[in-house]
């Protein structure tokens, strides 16, 4: 084991602080430390005001009004809150349906679960192989009870954009309360909200330079969307969210949103650079497969299956870089990636599946680094396997009778 | 995951990694597992005319440990009888790699391999 630490090429698992988003939250620790609820002192003034200069940053950077953002812990607390919440509100008079996509991130699906446990009913959209989730298959979804929809702005694993702006339409001519996870896509993608037909929209600070245990959950004022709170208490947040507000947590994600908004145009397109020198460097080793769409997709991620190898031993190869795999393969059962499953992925691929997600931090030489090291991880890996062998022999896998244990 | 360092040794240093002529009337072949078990190991042994294995190949698509089961047996069967190879058990490559409980399937594999390879040996030459 060496001592020195990995490349860190996991941006969508979550980001460091930015250095300017530490300093802005430091003071808030220990000088500024007073409860924002704390109307009798400066200390409670003090920290309202920062307080509610953050929340001018985040709705700034969503094109937003400030009264429409509702703090939260994380995008997970953002989904529960919008989701059970805004299903609770409308369920009498609408009905009890809702539609997501089979692809969403497990604090949206397994919300959803749990509210067909409570007795409500859920479709799960099946996206296209490029991850995509098709616009006639989701209209055809849509029942005369179907009270939500939730669909993410960007897929965590795969990177692809969905067109909320086409769904949101649909939901708004069918009645339906529109619910959009968007925990990956601040900083990486225009938001709109002025614009965009969304009710509800879920963001998470770690994901953009801030820090941990700190998200927002926008609701919409016109046309007003109610929700049901999750977390009863001292009826802050309108009475939608409950709980002292963590001032410092907050100044962070209203600093890193603030930076986001000012750089993220420049930023997005050194990113894109790198993520398309990487890309084309990993498209010379053969039988690669990118997945999801490339052109609907985030500057940022890049996700490849590398045909021939097993996913735990490319893993092992690569410790010298921080990724994310596609196989849960280091538990006792094999799991693969029910996001490329879901694309139709063969077992194999998925597992053999690596997501790079390059950031704020990553340089040229982390790049060709990474470059270098699969080629010859690869090429190692592949003369060992059996399957590429007979790959190589020109047999056709598909047909192989094999063993099954 | 923690490897032990003879697994990570076996995974980073390979022994015999590579073919023998399949159709070589001394070669016996195994080819066990499954790609979508996420284990395939080929393993293949040659025989002299005393009936001694006095070569052994493996190619693996798999975890590190299984990589590391199959290298550790193609050390162990050079030099045995078929008798011998016969013997060997998955819970002794479990207990020279340190194998941890998730990790037993790869050297059951290992085993069943060299069974696999001796059959294939077997049926070639009562032909």
């Amino acid at each position: 084991m060496s001592d020195r630490k990995p490349i860190y090429l996991d941006y969508s698992a979550t980001t460091p602080v930015d250095p300017r988003v530490a300093q802005k939250m430091i003071p808030f620790l220990t000088e500024d430390f007073g409860n924002p609820a704390s109307r009798s002192h400066p200390f409670g003034w003090t920290a309202e005001q920062a307080v509610e200069t953050a929340r001018e940053e985040v709705a700034k950077l969503v094109n937003a009004d400030p009264r429409e953002i509702v703090w939260t812990s994380g995008a997970t607390e953002s989904n529960n809150l919008a989701i059970k919440g805004a299903a609770h509100f409308y369920a009498g008079g609408k009905g009890k349906h809702i539609i997501t996509v089979s692809t969403e991130h497990k604090a949206v699906l397994d919300t959803v679960r749990e509210l067909e446990r409570e007795g409500y009913e859920a479709t799960y959209l099946q996206p296209e192989p490029d991850g995509l989730v098709d616009i006639e298959k989701f209209k055809a979804a849509i029942r005369p009870d179907t009270v939500l929809a939730s669909v993410m702005l960007v897929n965590n694993e795969i990177g692809v954009v969905q067109d909320i702006t086409a769904l949101g339409n649909v939901c708004r001519a069918n009645n339906i309360i529109f619910h959009v996870d968007a925990a990956q896509a601040t900083g990486k993608v225009v938001i709109d909200l002025e614009k965009l037909p969304v009710d509800l929209m879920s963001f998470s600070a770690h994901k953009t330079y801030g820090p941990k245990g700190i998200g927002a959950l926008y609701v919409r004022r016109k046309p007003r969307i109610r929700i049901e709170a999750q977390m009863h208490g001292g009826g802050h947040e309108r009475g939608m969210r409950s709980g002292t507000l963590a001032t410092h947590q907050i100044v962070g994600m209203g600093e890193a949103f603030r930076i986001a908004r000012e750089e993220m145009a420049a930023e997005n397109e050194r990113i894109r650079m790198l993520r398309d020198r990487l890309l084309n460097g990993l498209l010379h080793i053969e039988e690669t497969y990118v997945n999801g769409d490339l052109d609907h997709r985030v500057p940022h991620n890049l996700n490849i299956s590398f045909n021939f190898v097993e996913g735990e031993s490319l893993i092992m190869a690569i410790k010298d870089i921080a990724v994310s795999s596609g196989s849960a393969c280091t538990s006792a059962s094999l799991e693969p990636s029910y996001v490329l499953r879901a694309l139709g992925r063969s077992d194999e691929l998925a597992h053999s599946s690596i997501r790079f997600s390059i950031g704020r931090f990553t340089t040229e030489a982390d790049v060709d680094y990474t470059i270098d090291l699969l080629k010859n991880k690869i090429g190692k890996l592949r003369e060992l396997s059996p399957l590429w062998e007979m790959f190589q022999d020109g047999i056709d896998l598909s047909k192989v009778e094999w063993a099954e244990h | 995951m923690a490897y032990s360092d003879k697994v990570l040794d076996h995974y980073e240093n390979p022994r015999n990694v590579g073919s023998l002529d399949k159709n070589d009337p001394n070669v016996g072949t195994g080819m066990v597992g499954a790609p979508a078990c996420g284990d395939v190991m080929k393993l293949q042994i040659r025989v002299n005319d005393a009936g001694m294995i006095e070569d052994a190949k493996f190619k693996t698509y798999g975890c590190g440990s299984a990589i590391a089961s199959s290298s550790l047996v193609t050390e162990w069967l050079k030099g045995k009888t078929l008798d011998q190879a016969q013997e060997i058990k998955n819970s002794a490559i479990a207990e020279e790699l340190a194998l941890p409980p998730v990790k037993i399937h790869c050297s059951v594999l290992a085993e069943d391999a060299i069974k696999s390879a001796i059959a294939d040996l077997k049926s070639k030459q009562a032909k």
